[in-house]
């Protein structure tokens, strides 16, 4: 059995990939996208201990949260769509109504 | 015993019926039949008469001093009691209350009487004019208001009656209100007389001040000690020195109210409405302009005549004014051509005879001729309107003549007023100008000689009327002329009636000298003597008062007791000077009505002759001395003036300075304020929002709208937390391994 140690780099990776992701990208689907591979690697966190400490808790955690993300994926998705209509753009620093 | 029963019990009736139908006719009466208005307003005067002839038979069963019925229907105006100068404190009252007494007797038949003839020849005259409705409404809320004048138990509501009769006769008036000269004529008749209802008013103020009461008499009333009447409170303030015989105030009081008197009943100088509101309606002017209203200056000088005898100054004044008021509406009537003009000027003439008779203190007989003149004028008035109803309309003496024949019993009937009005004995007028004059005589005989030569002119002027009217050839149009025709029985059947009281009316007052009672004198005695009772209560004080003309203390008691007695019977005792008076009026009128026939009948001496020999005096009496040109220019023109004076005051002072300068100030004030408003108030504001907007900016940088932006602040955010908090994540962390 792998050490927890590769579990945990392997989340790590993923997360700061996720959040590069978030902080740099303009379209926001590739936003939406990088905010799957951070859940992804909290997943994976949970998923780890589970195993570690042998507690099924944690894996049903990740369950909820697969779930969670498809949901959060399909609503985000249509916000994008619907935004897409009016102004023609999913590029995120387009999206400035918010600001006076 | 008192006087009591069902027709006194119910004497608000009297009035009230009136009033109810001119209710109904003002509101619904454009919606009724022709018939239904008739009965109606007729019939309501009918049933006014007929109660008035009730309550009067009831009056006349009690004893001559118990003939007062008084009732009181609710109490009005009740201001508290009031301090008198003589200490003693009277509580001040004005009731809706009737009262029924000899002398509103007198007037109450007269009115209903004389008044239901005149609705029932409306009836006919009025059958083809429009507005039949609103004529006998007005006609009936007249009725109910002359009735409130007469039975008033007190001024006030006296009043009320006195403005609700010069209230209807300004509409009557100007029934033809299209006509701007009725219009016109009603307008003065309304401005004339509230110069004298001023006068009135003001009298009965000084007489509430003077007396704490206006009520006239508290005899009739349950409680005749607690509600005390003017009667009763001049022997009160007599009793306590604190009036005397002459007073001035008293004096001040009679004059007031005889300034009312003068612009009710068309006295100099406020005589000038009567003569032009014969624009109304005939069966009006017979009504309201010469047998009821006008004659209510009269009634109230008699109804006050306690007073007046008490103020010989006034006296002189009114009779000074009839007798010069009755002389000269006479000359004008001698030129008038105009039918009606010649009757109004002939009502002044007469009225002021009657104030000649209340001057001279002979109040029964100013009375009478009331009466007697309300019979014979109202048959001239409405013959003179039979007349113009037969001629189309035409009013000019000058375009009548030859109607003898042609409409006989308005002719006849007419001819008795005539000699009604001459006073050719037995006819009414006789005897009653007769009284006056002999009293006058007594009093003093310039007064009398005036009255004198006043009746000669009286009997040629309507002789004048009479010989113009109905004798000669037609001098009317042709059309005209075969439009001739008798009246209705509706006017006809009133005449008659109005002729055999001209003929009869006057019997009562038979005088002693040709063996008769003058019943009706001493009909009048307990409301006439008041003035008597007065002195007499005086006389067992100890003041020593100068009675009626005699200056003076009086030696003794019974001195005064004589003196007393021979003023009492001074009016009554048969004398040789009284046929001497008798002959010289009768042939003063007969020379009249002779010289009426030379003038106007045998045409021996052409009045043309007469005018073109004196032409002044005759464009004088044409023009009515001018009197009202004299008014125009010295009253209404300067009031003209005066208004746009204030007029001019009101556009350059008032408007210019006042509500322009206001405006100007309001302006300048805004101005100001506007400026403050805007650089102060807001200057104050946008500065403030400026400073913030100032201290933001730097936090406005931070806020890009972009979440990319947020998400890596966010992300600083974390590490910065973490990296503070590590050591509690490794606390955490070494816990859960």
């Amino acid at each position: 059995m792998l050490p927890i140690g590769h579990y945990l780099f392997l989340s790590l990776a993923l997360f700061i990939i996720g959040v590069i992701g978030v902080v740099t990208r303009r379209n926001v689907i590739v936003v939406l996208m990088s905010i799957e591979l951070i859940l992804n690697a909290v997943n994976i966190n949970l998923v780890a201990f589970s195993r570690l400490y042998g507690d099924v808790a944690g894996q049903v955690f990740a369950l909820f949260i697969i779930a969670d993300a498809a949901a959060e994926a399909a609503v985000g998705l249509g916000i994008i769509i619907a935004f897409f209509r009016n102004r023609e753009t999913v590029l995120a620093d387009e999206m400035d109504l918010l600001k006076w | 015993m008192t006087a009591t029963g069902y027709f006194l019990d119910h004497l608000w009736l009297i009035p009230l019926f009136p009033l109810a139908t001119a209710a109904l006719m003002l509101s619904f009466g454009r919606r009724l039949p022709k018939v239904g208005v008739s009965v109606l307003c007729v019939g309501s005067v009918g049933l006014s008469f007929i109660y008035a002839v009730g309550a009067v038979f009831q009056l006349l069963a009690a004893e001559p001093e118990q003939r007062v019925a008084q009732q009181i229907l609710f109490e009005w105006l009740t201001p508290g009691p009031m301090q008198m100068t003589g200490g003693h404190s009277i509580r001040f009252v004005a009731d809706w209350g009737f009262l029924l007494d000899p002398l509103s007797s007198v007037m109450v038949l007269v009115v209903t009487g004389v008044g239901f003839l005149i609705h029932v020849y409306s009836v006919g005259y009025m059958a083809h004019e429009g507005g039949y409705y609103r004529f006998f409404g007005y006609m009936n809320l007249f009725m109910f208001a002359m009735l409130t004048l007469v039975l008033a138990n007190n001024m006030l509501l006296m009043f009320v009656g006195w403005e609700g009769v010069g209230l209807c006769s300004y509409l009557l008036i100007g029934f033809y209100f299209l006509k701007k000269s009725a219009s016109d004529a009603g307008k003065k008749a309304f401005i004339v007389n509230r110069i004298g209802d001023a006068g009135f008013i003001l009298g009965i103020l000084l007489t509430a001040v003077t007396l704490g009461t206006i009520r006239f008499t508290s005899q009739g009333l349950p409680d005749a000690e607690g509600a005390s009447g003017i009667l009763q409170a001049l022997k009160a303030a007599l009793d306590a020195h604190a009036l005397a015989y002459g007073a001035p105030v008293l004096t001040g009081i009679a004059l007031l109210l005889f300034v009312g008197a003068m612009g009710k009943s068309a006295q100099i100088p406020l005589y000038v409405w009567l003569p032009d509101a014969m624009e109304g309606p005939t069966p009006v002017s017979a009504l309201i302009h010469a047998a009821t209203m006008v004659t209510a200056g009269v009634y109230m000088v008699a109804r006050m005549n306690a007073v007046y005898q008490l103020a010989p100054r006034a006296m002189t004044v009114v009779a000074v004014v009839g007798v010069v008021t009755a002389i000269f509406a006479a000359s004008m009537a001698l030129v008038q051509n105009d039918i009606k003009k010649v009757l109004a000027y002939s009502t002044i003439s007469q009225l002021g005879y009657m104030f000649l008779a209340l001057g001279v203190g002979a109040f029964a007989a100013g009375v009478f001729h009331l009466m007697t003149h309300a019979f014979f004028k109202a048959l001239l008035f409405l013959g003179a309107g039979s007349v113009i109803h037969a001629m189309s309309g035409e009013q000019d003496l000058q375009k009548m003549g030859g109607l003898w024949n042609k409409i006989p019993i308005t002719a006849k009937t007419f001819a008795v007023a005539t000699l009604a009005i001459a006073g050719i004995f037995p006819l009414a007028g006789f005897f009653s100008k007769d009284e006056i004059l002999g009293h006058a005589f007594r009093k003093s005989p310039a007064l009398w000689f005036v009255g004198f030569v006043t009746a000669g002119m009286t009997a040629f002027y309507m002789f004048r009327l009479l010989f113009l009217a109905f004798f000669g050839y037609p001098r009317a149009d042709e059309h005209v002329e075969k439009h001739i025709h008798e009246s209705p029985p509706a006017m006809t059947v009133p005449l008659v009636i109005l002729a055999g009281l001209s003929v009869i009316g006057g019997w009562i007052g038979w005088p002693e000298a040709l063996g008769g009672g003058n019943r009706f004198e001493k009909f009048l005695e307990p409301v006439t003597s008041h003035g008597y009772l007065v002195m007499e209560d005086v006389k067992a004080s100890a003041k020593t008062v100068p009675l009626l003309g005699h200056e003076g203390p009086f030696a003794t008691d019974a001195s005064r007791d004589e003196l007393l007695r021979e003023l009492q019977e001074r009016n009554r005792k048969t004398s040789p000077v009284d046929y001497v008076l008798m002959l010289a009026s009768l042939s003063i009128a007969g020379a009249g009505i002779w010289l009426a026939y030379q003038f106007y009948r045998t045409k021996r001496m052409a009045p043309e002759l007469v005018a073109g020999k004196w032409p002044k005096l005759y464009q004088l009496l044409l023009h009515k001395y001018y009197v009202d040109e004299i008014y125009d220019a010295a009253v209404v023109e300067r009031t003209k003036d005066l208004g746009a004076l204030l007029g001019r005051f009101d556009r350059n002072v008032i408007d210019g300075v006042g509500v322009n300068g206001a405006g100007w100030l309001a302006r300048f004030g805004s101005t100001l304020s506007m400026w403050w408003d805007k650089w102060i108030i807001d200057g104050l504001l946008n500065s403030s929002a400026k400073l913030m907007q100032l201290f933001s900016y730097p936090v406005r940088l931070l806020q890009t709208g972009r979440f990319s932006t947020y998400a890596m602040l966010i992300l600083v955010g974390l590490v910065v937390l973490l990296a503070y908090y590590g050591h509690h994540v490794q606390v955490v962390l070494r816990t859960v391994r």
